[in-house]
């Protein structure tokens, strides 16, 4: 994650300068901040959107939704990032400082459902995975799903999560256990999504979830069914676009109201073709079809 | 009398305020700064650790749900839970261990170097003790994750090896170095007199050591297994990366747990400044400090006794 936050701010001091050598009097600047999943997106947005309108800088940071949010809140950003809603508390406390939250659906992100390569599970249901990530769910075993998993002699289902300020993590609360579901006692609560891949891929009784741009060759991604017994939809770019996937989340950007000025303008390239196509790239779901 | 007064110098002629008299007032002032700065920003931090957490302590703040509750969930939207049981759990857990692992190798080590080892033996053992201590803490989280990890899951045959043994004997190894300084300070303290005397009485070396010199040390060496769990208590980083950081309240020694000071560092990070879950992280550190100042208090009490005596 380090590496993303230096990248970040390397590549926001370079176009920054860039700025000051050039014509730095006409100049303007669009501070950008918020969640860690969408910061690699808005910064290859940030480094494309020069070539759109070299008047405008787009300096953008990370450091979770809850940072983004909060510096929206204190008004000290025009656009936050987020991977999740805002929440009623947070708008409250925007609205008594005078700033209203608007907000914007940029993408998708598919949530996949990772499992250890030699996991002979390939299907599970939203009910299933409530049973085994939830509070008082039935699942504590492989073998209670009915399965025998090549090196987990345990048996014993080793549940990978995140930490408990993360957007994927709230998504997935509401996604999975519903509005009122907890999460189990003893999960492995990963500080990154490339940390929970790391672990299910070394793991043989491990099951975890993360944004689907960070899978890999070495693991298995579960086809997930809405309801036992339906037919199941694997996570994919495609699968999230059309909405068939059931664990996608959108993806936000907030404006302090209706956004204006160069602010709407960037606004609107993201959403446009350009845009939604470097969205693409990264591995995140555009909004809707495009061709790149 | 004949002296007549002019001759006589004034108390003005005396006070000569010139240059190295600022000097050497400035210098008071620093020295007297130096000194008392250490209580200074004790009672700073702890001022601003109380403030930050006093919004949850006098709104939110239910002592029986703090402290007996396991569920820890301070970011849940509508129904949050602050209970840090199975937090205390966790890093009282790793740190007994921890203490299993350390008493044995520090008080032999302080033995051995304290009754036994002599000349360069002696002191490049005790150098590098002090080098051992002075491994930055994320060295040893480093190696809970990358060596300790897959060695746990290969000799146990468990699924996952971040958990109680894997940070309880890498904070074990942490806290040696320190108990062992501080216990051999202990055993020096014991006056050579009581050696010699048992001695004379036709003592072997281990008697000397067991019947005499221990029994002498006792104070000195609660003084240093207490700093140790002190240590450990307050450990953050290796803690972070060997616990497996998971909340849970262990029932073997191959469970994953989370210790409070994971939780503090992990999370207040990506909190909004002020919000409720900010200020319960605040709590938790209200908490942690009154534990390591009476656990550090009481290990330098203890200490002190010792030497006074």
């Amino acid at each position: 994650m380090k590496g993303k936050y230096f990248f970040a701010i390397a590549v926001t001091t370079l176009v920054w300068m860039a700025g000051l050598t050039t014509h730095a009097a006409d100049r303007q600047v669009i501070q950008n901040k918020g969640s860690d999943t969408l910061v690699n997106v808005a910064q290859a947005w940030a480094e494309a959107y020069v070539t759109v309108d070299d008047k405008v800088a787009v300096a953008v940071s990370g450091g979770g939704s809850g940072t983004g949010i909060a510096a929206m809140i204190n008004g000290t950003v025009d656009i936050a990032n987020s991977s999740r809603k805002m929440k009623k508390k947070e708008i409250n406390s925007a609205e008594e400082k005078g700033v209203t939250p608007m907000e914007h659906i940029v993408g998708y992100d598919a949530l996949a459902v990772f499992l250890h390569q030699d996991n002979p599970a390939d299907t599970l249901s939203i009910s299933q995975l409530k049973e085994i990530f939830g509070r008082g769910g039935d699942y504590e075993n492989w073998s209670d799903l009915g399965l025998e998993v090549p090196g987990c002699q345990q048996d014993t289902i080793v549940v990978v999560s995140r930490q408990n300020n993360s957007g994927t993590y709230a998504y997935f609360k509401k996604a999975v256990l519903g509005k009122k579901g907890k999460y189990r006692q003893g999960t492995l609560d990963m500080h990154g999504s490339k940390d929970v891949v790391d672990l299910v891929e070394k793991t043989p009784c491990a099951i975890g979830y993360s944004g689907l741009a960070y899978a890999t060759d070495h693991i298995k991604m579960a086809c997930i069914m809405l309801e036992e017994g339906e037919s199941c939809t694997r996570p994919s770019v495609q699968t999230a676009s059309d909405r068939s996937y059931p664990i996608a989340r959108p993806l936000f950007m907030y404006t302090n109201g209706e956004p204006e000025g160069i602010i709407k303008t960037y606004l609107d390239w993201v959403l446009s073709d350009e845009g939604q196509c470097i969205l693409g790239e990264k591995g995140y779901a555009p909004m809707k079809e495009v061709s790149c | 009398m004949e002296r007549t007064s002019p001759a006589q110098p004034t108390a003005a002629e005396f006070d000569r305020r010139n240059l190295d008299w600022y000097i050497d007032k400035l210098v008071q002032i620093l020295v007297f700064i130096g000194g008392i700065s250490a209580i200074v920003f004790i009672i700073g931090i702890f001022a601003f650790v109380t403030i930050e957490g006093a919004g949850f302590l006098l709104d939110d703040f239910s002592f029986k749900e703090f402290f007996l509750s396991p569920f820890w969930e301070p970011s849940d939207e509508d129904a949050p839970e602050y209970g840090i049981l199975a937090l205390v759990a966790g890093t009282a857990s790793v740190t007994g261990l921890a203490m299993i692992v350390a008493i044995p190798f520090s008080l032999g080590a302080a033995i051995f170097i304290g009754e036994f080892a002599t000349g360069r033996t002696r002191e490049s053992l005790k150098v590098l003790v002090e080098l051992l201590a002075a491994i930055p803490s994320v060295v040893w989280g480093f190696i809970g994750l990358t060596i300790m990890n897959p060695l746990i899951i290969d000799l146990f045959d468990v699924p996952v090896g971040l958990n109680v043994l894997n940070a309880g004997v890498i904070l074990g190894l942490m806290a040696a170095p320190i108990m062992t300084s501080i216990a051999e300070d202990a055993l020096k303290a014991v006056p050579d007199r009581y050696r010699e005397a048992a001695e004379a009485l036709g003592a072997t070396q281990w008697e000397v050591i067991f019947k005499t010199v221990l029994p002498a040390a006792k104070n000195g060496l609660l003084g240093a297994v207490l700093l140790g769990v002190g240590r450990g208590f307050g450990e953050t980083m290796a803690v972070l990366m060997a616990t497996g950081h998971s909340v849970n309240i262990p029932d073997s020694l191959f469970d994953p747990v989370r210790a409070l000071t994971a939780t503090i560092a992990a999370e207040l990070g990506e909190t909004a400044v002020g919000s409720d879950h900010y200020q319960v992280l605040f709590t938790i550190g209200i908490f942690l400090f009154l534990v390591t100042f009476v656990i550090n208090l009481t290990a330098d009490l203890i200490v002190r006794g010792i030497r006074d005596q």
